[in-house]
């Protein structure tokens, strides 16, 4: 099949059947300034009309929403955690950001209460197991719907709720959804979901109607380090290009990107980031792939046997009428 | 910063973008030390200490800059030599008067000027009036000529003092006080000393995690003695910025709503030190003193003018004898015990929640419980207009609502976006906001409420006789109004506040233009100039490219739109850009003039050769090098002969509360600061009391970014209330093992005045650390939990007592020594007994049964 539109690189617009469509637009990530204001998070829920999410302190780290979901267009991850006591083996990173050395952020070192002597802690004792201090990070990231460029959500999807806007950008519309359901396993990050006692199915529409009159989207507009930045995805990609290139001269070699590959398994996000650790430190999967991707195959494959059936069955029949 | 102040950290993101590092020194780690280049975390209330090391390092290894500092600062300025130093008296200075624990500062002055010392009023009466905070805006006085040693060699010049008394603050004492490791803490001092000097500039930035302490004048005092020996005040990419509590703190300080001044620093007419217009003239601008302060009495005669419009005039003394007057303390906390005290009858609350959002949580609540009435303007139901009927005292008794005293009036107030006037920030720039929509219902701006009272009490009073409603009923209280709500006019207001000509009505182009003969009207003499030409200057918002970089037509910044105070330190003594890279402002010699990026914050055409006659008094008296010019001298003060109840240079000392001995002096604490000491005011035991072991924990309070200050603003909101659903507690793996305490399991922070839970985040964010010898732990806790709201909790400011700074009566609310431990906290009464229990287990007396609405009444608490 010549230009398979479920992979590869692709302007999605046209291909969608826009005869000349505006640039397609994203959001650039950039998590090294991510200060962790959560003001991404309140701007969409403020825009889009999204509902509280419930009241749970989840302990995980800042982070009281817990994922992307239904009711959370943008979800602002936080990511607490020691670094080794002694720099892990260097690896080469399968995104090609090269090698990864734990950043010293200026944790003290100082004599823990189960070692420190009599006086540690009043008396009070401190003899649980010691455990060594380590280096520390906190990491904060705002996730968000990717827009892929093979969207799998809105091939499966069979209403048409979801559609491909002028754009590129991806959107489901709330009057047409029936709640079938179908996106969300469709999904390679596990962003779109279903609203518990509405049944559709609600993501990130990039403010479809923001942009659409010239407008930032609500996260970009409140974001106060431009941490997220709305525009062209062309211009988007060479200025993470250039970040990156800027970060990893000054003494932050971990910086890279994600998801701004035309090659990779969904033809590229039109939301992407840039990240100082493994997609997986973040709760990213490291190797999407459009679930999609082998539908024609499969269909072919599936063609093909049917055929093969079909052929047997009436070589049986014919050969059985001999 | 990032944490609460995510919108202008903006700007340190842009900085760093452009090559700039950041240094964040913290108890805990933050959002902000997330994205700084070195963290470094240190103990609660050490900051002295930390920042002398920092002098102490500049000194011993001749890092100042040392042009800036002989020409720009009074380090070369003799000082009396009765002068004693913390070093000869073991942590005080001389002048201590043990009985009333103030000082006399005679022998702090310049020498020559000791006489001026026994002028100076009473440091009691000072402190009472938290007199020092009048000198925001100006330098106290300090007259006449001063003897100078430009060699810096004189043992008594300010230069040697310095050194002396900072001499001790080495890196081993930084670390045993501080718990800072030394190499992190000479990292700190080199990276501050390299980035600044001819080429480089480092500015300095702190919050209230500075001010809150009963030392915090004396923290920020280091801070400038750092800036100005780097040479780092006056000049682009320096300063010292000091990040407020909320939006239009600053005004509100400009502008104030504090007890003790009026508009422009002026400072509030005191009973017995100010009886005439000519006493309160004369104490504001010193005569024969040299500096712009000089000029005082136009500012003064146009505020009254202001004030009372017609009715003020030269026979009357433009009514200054209407002006309330300070009979000694009013400041807000002992207004609370007052209260308590049954002195207080009413109390208005505008945009503020005391209930949560003060120190001593308790004693606010029982202190509103006990008025005849209380008015509170806010967005939503608060603790403080609903205390009487949920506080935590129902709970335990404390407060009966079936017999509280308190009638509350709840007036509903219009927020930000539904009023128009104008913010001011830590620039002192002003920034005008349009109204976006009109208040809903019965909500009103603050602006619409004190007019329509003023209206409302004149009316009433119109057919009064009495000599004392005369200062009510001719007041100038003429405004224009709009709309169906006849909402006042804000920018006739700001064309007040600006100044105009009485005769033909034209405002002001600067407060040059204000007169004392009563023919100009100036509601703040610093604001004079934002209504220049009848156009708002604060509506001004031509964008950043449209411009230069200094950006002088956003916004408009007082004085006279200058965006960097004395910036004439920019430029050498003669006038020429120190660099290149950091040229500012400099002298034209072919024009004769200043010119450059901003308006230049000199006389326009005094040559930087210019040498005053000796005795030359106001701004004459200035040389032409004086880049200092509201000081008496000219000079930025690295000591401060005048003006501080606490001394003349910063001195560590513990906090109120602490669980170490003062490592430097015999002396522990700040001797100076405001205690009151009552039964329902415990502190916890230090040092050298023996029992310290009760609250062995130190632990300090914040804000999340999620939420804002007391939580009415975002406890109220969905969308902010579920980022931080629930009152918790940051405790590091340590202190947790000690402890027992479990991740999001309960646990219980208590202190002498009260017990609060929350669940607990067990965090390697919070690091002990090695402080005299021992493992110091320490405890984190937001404060913006009450009892209202859609997410409800404990109040963490309960947990503090109030002990003031003696300069401006600010709490020490920002490091308090506690007991954690895990589990709930007993309920109702049971929490007053648990209390109880520390207390005596700590050696304090009981506190005996509170004297609140209901033994008023006659009745016993809580039966």
């Amino acid at each position: 099949m010549s230009g398979n539109s479920l992979f590869g690189p692709l302007d999605p617009a046209p291909d969608a059947g826009y005869a000349d469509p505006p640039p397609r637009m994203g959001f650039f990530t950039d998590t090294s300034v991510c200060i962790g204001c959560k003001a991404c998070e309140v701007a969409c829920k403020e825009w889009n009309l999204v509902p509280e999410d419930g009241l749970n302190l989840l302990g995980l780290s800042y982070d009281n929403t817990g994922s992307l979901s239904a009711n959370t267009w943008r979800h602002v991850a936080f990511v607490e955690q020691p670094l080794p006591a002694r720099p892990a083996e260097p690896r080469v990173s399968p995104m090609g950001a090269g090698e990864r050395e734990p950043r010293f952020l200026g944790m003290p070192a100082f004599d823990l209460p189960g070692r420190a002597g009599s006086d540690g802690g009043n008396g009070a004792g401190g003899d649980g197991p010691v455990r060594e201090r380590t280096d520390f990070r906190w990491l904060m990231s705002s996730d968000v719907c990717k827009h892929c460029t093979h969207a799998a959500c809105l091939d499966v999807c069979p209403t048409g709720a979801l559609f491909r806007t002028e754009f590129g950008t991806v959107v489901v519309q709330e009057d047409i959804c029936n709640g079938c359901g179908y996106c969300i396993p469709a999904c390679p990050y596990g962003v779109i979901d279903q609203r518990a006692g509405d049944g559709r199915a609600w993501k990130c529409t990039l403010c479809y109607d923001r942009i659409s009159d010239g407008l930032m989207p609500a996260c970009a507009q409140a974001c106060p380090t431009q941490s997220i930045q709305y525009g062209p995805l062309d211009d988007l990609r060479a200025a993470a290009a250039r970040r990156v290139e800027t970060l990893n001269a000054n003494g932050v070699p971990e910086a890279r990107l994600y998801g701004h590959d035309p090659d990779d398994g969904v033809g590229g996000d039109g939301a992407f980031f840039l990240l100082l650790d493994e997609p997986e430190v973040y709760g990213l999967p490291p190797d999407p792939v459009v679930t999609t991707r082998d539908l024609p195959d499969m269909w072919r494959k599936a063609g093909l046997a049917a055929l093969a059936m079909a052929a047997a069955a009436a070589a049986a029949f014919l050969g059985g009428a001999r | 910063m990032a944490e609460a102040h995510p919108v202008g950290f903006q700007w340190v993101v842009e900085a760093k973008a452009r090559g700039a590092k950041i240094i964040h020194v913290d108890p805990r780690f933050t959002r902000t030390s997330a994205l700084a280049d070195l963290y470094v975390p240190m103990r609660a209330g050490g900051d002295v200490a930390f920042l002398g090391g920092v002098v102490n390092y500049i000194l011993s290894n001749n890092k100042d800059f040392r042009e800036y500092v002989v020409a720009y600062t009074n380090a070369a300025t003799i000082v009396s030599d009765e002068f004693l130093d913390t070093e000869d008296l073991d942590g005080l200075f001389s002048g201590y008067d043990q009985d009333r624990r103030v000082y006399d500062p005679q022998s702090w002055q310049y020498a020559g000027h000791e006489p001026e010392g026994a002028r100076q009023h009473d440091h009691e009466v000072q402190r009472e009036t938290a007199s020092p905070l009048q000198h925001e805006s100006h330098g106290p006085g300090v007259g006449g000529e001063t003897e100078r040693d430009e060699t810096l060699q004189h043992p008594n010049c300010v230069y040697q003092i310095l050194r002396r008394h900072f001499s001790r603050y080495t890196p081993e004492i930084v670390e045993r006080v501080t718990g800072v490791p030394r190499d992190k803490f000479l990292a700190v001092c080199e990276a501050w000393t390299a980035n600044s000097g001819r080429e480089r500039t480092t500015a300095l930035v702190y919050s209230v995690g500075w001010t809150q302490h009963s030392v915090g004048v004396q923290y920020i005092r280091t801070g400038a003695i750092i800036q100005l020996l780097l040479g780092n005040m006056g000049r682009p990419g320096g300063g010292i910025l000091a990040l407020r509590g909320h939006a239009s703190i600053q005004g509100s300080t400009d502008v104030p709503t504090l007890f003790n001044l009026l508009p422009g620093y002026l400072p509030m007419p005191h009973h017995a030190n100010h009886e005439t217009l000519r006493n309160w003239i004369d104490a504001i601008r010193n005569p024969g003193q040299k500096g712009f302060w000089g000029n005082a009495e136009a500012f003064a005669v146009s505020l009254l003018k202001a004030y009372w419009g017609d009715r003020a005039t030269a026979e009357n003394d433009f009514g200054y004898g209407y002006m309330p007057r300070l009979t000694g303390d009013h400041g807000t906390y002992q207004q609370v015990f007052n209260m308590i005290d049954g002195k207080v009858k009413g109390y208005f609350l505008v945009g503020q929640n005391p209930a949560v959002g003060s120190a001593h949580g308790r004693a606010q609540r029982l202190g509103m419980a006990n008025l005849d009435w209380l008015v509170v303007r806010d967005l939503y139901m608060i603790e403080s207009a609903t205390f009487w009927k949920d506080g935590p005292e129902v709970a335990t008794g404390e407060i009966a609502p079936e017999r509280c005293r308190t009638e509350v009036f709840f007036l509903p107030a219009a927020s930000h976006v539904e009023k128009e006037g104008t913010f001011t920030q830590t620039q002192r720039l002003l920034q005008w906001r349009e109204k976006a929509v009109d208040p809903p219902g019965e909500c009103r701006s603050d602006l619409w409420f004190f007019y329509h009272l003023g209206k409302r009490i004149k009316q009433r009073l119109a057919s009064s006789t009495l000599p004392r409603d005369r200062a009510v009923l001719d007041l100038a209280w003429e405004y224009p109004t709009h709309g169906e709500l006849d909402e006042p006019s804000a920018e006739a207001v700001l064309r007040e506040i600006n100044g105009y000509e009485v005769e033909t009505g034209r405002p002001l182009s600067g407060f040059t233009e204000l007169r004392a003969d009563g023919s100009t009207v100036g509601g703040c003499w610093i604001y004079s100039g934002v209504y220049a030409d009848g156009v708002n200057q604060a509506n001004r918002r031509r964008p950043g490219d449209e411009q230069s970089w200094v950006a002088p037509e956003w916004g408009w910044a007082w004085p006279m739109n200058r965006r960097i105070l004395y910036n004439r330190a920019s430029a050498d003594p003669r006038g020429r850009p120190w660099s290149e890279r950091k040229a500012y402002v400099w002298w034209d010699p072919e024009r004769a003039e200043w010119t450059g990026h901003d308006v230049p914050d000199f006389e326009k055409n005094k040559d930087p050769a210019y040498r005053p006659v000796p005795g030359t008094s106001g701004p004459e008296g200035l040389a032409g090098d004086d880049a200092f010019i509201m000081q008496g001298d000219g000079k930025g003060w690295l000591y401060a002969p005048d003006g501080l109840i606490d001394g003349p240079l910063p001195t560590h000392y513990e906090p109120a509360e602490s669980i170490v001995r003062n490592p430097l002096y015999g002396q522990q604490d700040n001797p100076t600061r405001n205690i009151y000491d009552r039964p329902d005011n415990p502190l916890n035991p230090s040092p050298p009391d023996p029992d310290t072991s009760v609250f062995p924990f130190v632990f300090t309070t914040s804000r999340l970014t999620e939420h804002h200050t007391a939580g009415g603003m975002s406890r109220t909101l969905a969308y902010l209330s579920e980022l931080q659903p629930e009152m918790f507690i940051e405790v590091s793996p340590e202190l947790a093992r000690e402890r027992g305490l479990t991740h999001l399991g309960w646990a219980h922070v208590v202190t002498a005045r009260a017990v609060v839970e929350g669940r607990v985040l067990v965090t390697d964010r919070l690091a002990p650390l090695r402080v005299e010898g021992r493992t110091v732990h320490q405890i984190w806790l937001p404060y913006h939990w009450g009892t209202t709201g859609l997410t409800t909790g404990d109040s963490a400011n309960d947990l503090f007592g109030v002990t003031l700074d003696p300069n401006v009566l600010i709490q020490e609310s920002k490091v308090g020594t506690c007991d954690i431990r895990a589990g709930r906290r007993p309920a109702g009464r049971a929490s007053l007994a648990y209390v109880a229990e520390y207390r005596k287990r700590a050696g304090l007396p009981a506190e005996p049964a509170p004297r609140s609405n209901q033994g008023r009444e006659g009745e016993e608490a809580g039966a």
